[in-house]
């Protein structure tokens, strides 16, 4: 494999590929112990946003709609920095696939604190699903030094909340889903996590790398400062295609036939009665009406 | 072979009943494709779930045990689950969309080279293909996916799928699945569980939330009201109570909190912003409780009460009570 590289980082990137495998630069060039966080972050509509379906059905309509980060997303951004912080050295890159309004979402992180962006931008990603999307995360991954992959638990648009574990497979490196709680051992070797279960919550240990998922109640997400705006937009984004990463992906899932959800309509309005009366037939009714109860 | 296998989730001693809403959508699946339906249990002790399985339709359920199968964790789950898949070639492979399911799921069909369709409300043939109709953007618009290899996988939403007896046999059949334990993982510390037996908010059928409206973090009323309906309701919160500090963040509703599907949901002091709405708007039931005539939620309940919740509930909940009594 005779390939032209952009850069010293991408040749060692490729060696190491082709020498060391699996390999994480993690492992390997990691002599300063600083812990490298990769954010996954995509850009979602907002969730205020009103979602119309395409007369065809072929999927919604996308005029007008703004855009912002998935919400999870942030929290790993964050989560990303107080590490930074904590540890007093550190990488925070930002990791971005989807259309050039992406590059937006990026900044809006670099802003927040983070360090660099990759972007990957391809017409192929449109309708990729989320083991197309682990695919080319994992090939940046492999580019990159990491201790731990952030993705959002879910995405609040497609809402699959697959694609972390699978990436995390992909790497064949371990996944912490659902996590409220990050503590990075003072070795650096390793993470302990509290993370939801049914019911509860578990406390589990993870060597590093790992792939992290995060969920509510992680922290509460800083918001830009003037200053970090100015920063970020000296801060570099790089911008590649999936020709630059050698991945060609092939479709697992397709999706068809959008329709809105069955039009909710008001039903019966009580206003005027007293408690004790309106009490007595409300619950009359869920019991021989709705039969709920 | 067992064209439809579905993974049966065991939790503090005792199948969920998603494990049932799974065999009973396999065997409708596996009539229509002239096949047969088999479950997987995975760790020590799950013979004697068998039984209650068959009654759902489960021709076949496959044991696997060993040494690093003791407590739940997503690699070696993983792996025995894929195993399973393999060594009985399914062509369908259905999973709870559970805190465990959302973990579990995603990782096995990554080891077999594919995605899932994850958080399905119901689920239709086409030819041999299977589609999952699912929500999108919480719930304000649907689309139907299907994979396009095999194995497909697929997750469903707890408590949407009809559960149906049809006895089958139920044959066990014990797999051996060589468990690679060299793989990175996690290692579980602690596993702290709530044993009060409440149900989980997206397994619930009854949904007591509060919102704003409560004016704090008393939430008693909420909490007799769920008491009082049984051990399928729980208390839940909008986003605004959760960020208030009222209740944890395991409670909240919406978007960005937990998409619910309850039979019942009754709505106190919260005015149904869109973020709410997306999150509880396809409750089979929804009463709303509100001093605001104008507030959103009363354009989605079925039963809108318009009065201070304070005066309401208590009344509400003796009429409960002495219903429920009977
Ligand atoms: C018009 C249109 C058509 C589509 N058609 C299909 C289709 O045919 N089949 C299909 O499977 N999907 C399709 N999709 C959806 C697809 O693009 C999903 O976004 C993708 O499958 C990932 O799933 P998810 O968004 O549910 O991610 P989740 O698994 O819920 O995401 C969890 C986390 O993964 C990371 N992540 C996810 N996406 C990105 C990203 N783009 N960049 C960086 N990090 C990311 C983030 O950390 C995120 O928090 C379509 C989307 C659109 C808009
Ligand atoms: C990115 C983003 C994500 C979000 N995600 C979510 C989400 O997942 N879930 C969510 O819930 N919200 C979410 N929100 C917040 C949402 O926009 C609303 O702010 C929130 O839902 C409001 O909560 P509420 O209805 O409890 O409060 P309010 O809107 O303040 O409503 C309180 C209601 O209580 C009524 N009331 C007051 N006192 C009484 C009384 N004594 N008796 C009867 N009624 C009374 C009032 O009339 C009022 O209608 C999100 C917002 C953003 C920006």
């Amino acid at each position: 494999m005779i390939k032209a590289c952009k850069d010293a980082n991408e040749a060692l990137a490729r060696f190491k590929d082709l020498f060391v495998k699996p390999v994480f630069s993690g492992f390997i060039l990691k002599g300063d112990f600083t812990v490298k966080s990769l954010v996954c972050l995509k850009q979602v509509p907002d969730t205020e946003t009103q979602i119309k379906v395409m007369p065809d059905g072929s999927g919604i309509v996308t005029d007008g709609i703004k855009y912002v980060i998935n919400p999870y997303d942030e929290f790993s951004v964050e989560e990303a920095l107080r590490i930074k912080e904590k540890m007093k050295a550190g990488d925070v890159t930002i990791l971005g696939l989807g259309p050039d309004r992406v590059v937006e979402a990026i900044r809006t992180a670099l802003a927040m604190g983070a360090d660099k962006g990759i972007h990957v931008s391809d017409d192929a990603l449109l309708q990729a699903d989320p083991y197309c999307v682990a695919e080319v995360l994992a090939a940046v991954a492999k580019q990159t030094e990491f201790d731990i992959i952030f993705c959002g638990h879910r995405a609040i648009d497609d809402d699959l909340g697959e694609t972390g574990a699978i990436l995390a497979e992909l790497l064949q490196i371990p996944q912490v889903t659902l996590v409220t709680k990050i503590e990075v051992a003072a070795d650096k070797k390793s993470v302990t996590c509290e993370r939801d279960v049914e019911g509860g919550k578990e406390v589990v240990e993870s060597p590093l790398p790992c792939v992290v998922t995060s969920q509510k109640g992680l922290n509460e997400p800083r918001y830009a400062s003037l200053p970090g705006i100015m920063k970020a937009k000296k801060k570099p984004v790089d911008k590649k295609s999936l020709g630059d990463l050698g991945v060609t992906i092939e479709a697992k899932l397709k999706c068809a036939n959008f329709t809105m959800p069955p039009e909710r309509k008001a039903g019966q309005k009580f206003e005027g009665m007293e408690p004790a009366d309106v009490a007595k037939t409300v619950v009359g009714l869920l019991r021989t009406e709705a039969k709920v109860i | 072979m067992s064209k439809v296998l579905i993974y049966g989730e065991v939790k503090s001693g005792k199948l969920k009943k998603s494990a049932f809403e799974l065999a009973s959508e396999g065997r409708r699946i596996a009539d229509a494709l002239g096949g047969e339906v088999g479950a997987v249990l995975i760790g020590p002790d799950t013979e004697k779930y068998a039984a209650e399985l068959a009654k759902y339709g489960v021709d076949k359920v496959f044991l696997v045990d060993g040494p690093v199968l003791e407590t739940y964790n997503s690699e070696y789950f993983a792996q025995a689950m894929a195993g399973v898949i393999k060594e009985k070639n399914s062509e369908i492979v259905l999973f709870s969309h559970s805190m465990q399911g959302k973990d579990l799921a995603p990782r096995t069909a990554a080891k077999l080279g594919t995605a899932v369709i994850a958080d399905c409300v119901s689920f239709r043939l086409d030819g041999t293909t299977l589609v999952g109709r699912r929500p999108m953007y919480a719930g304000k618009c649907f689309s139907e996916w299907s994979a396009t290899g095999t194995p497909q996988i697929a997750s469903a939403r707890p408590n949407v799928l009809e559960t149906a007896e049809v006895a089958k046999a139920g044959a066990v059949e014990k797999i051996t699945v060589e468990i690679d334990s060299s793989r990175a993982t996690y290692s579980t510390k602690e596993l702290n569980l709530d044993t009060s037996g409440k149900v989980d908010l997206t397994e619930a059928e009854i949904i007591v939330s509060g919102g704003r409206g409560m004016g704090g973090n008393d939430y008693t009323l909420l909490e007799e009201m769920a008491g009082t309906l049984g051990s399928r309701a729980t208390v839940g919160a909008s986003r605004a109570a959760v960020d208030a500090g009222w209740r944890s963040h395991s409670d909240q509703v919406g978007q960005t909190g937990k998409t619910v599907t309850p039979n019942l949901y009754i709505a106190c002091g919260i005015s149904g912003s869109i973020q709410h709405l997306a999150g509880m708007g396809s409750s089979k039931v929804i009463v709303a409780i509100n001093k605001d005539t104008e507030a959103p939620i009363f354009t989605k309940a079925d039963y809108g009460i318009v009065g201070d919740l304070f005066k309401i509930l208590p009344e509400f909940n003796k009429e409960l009570k002495a219903l429920l009594s009977e």
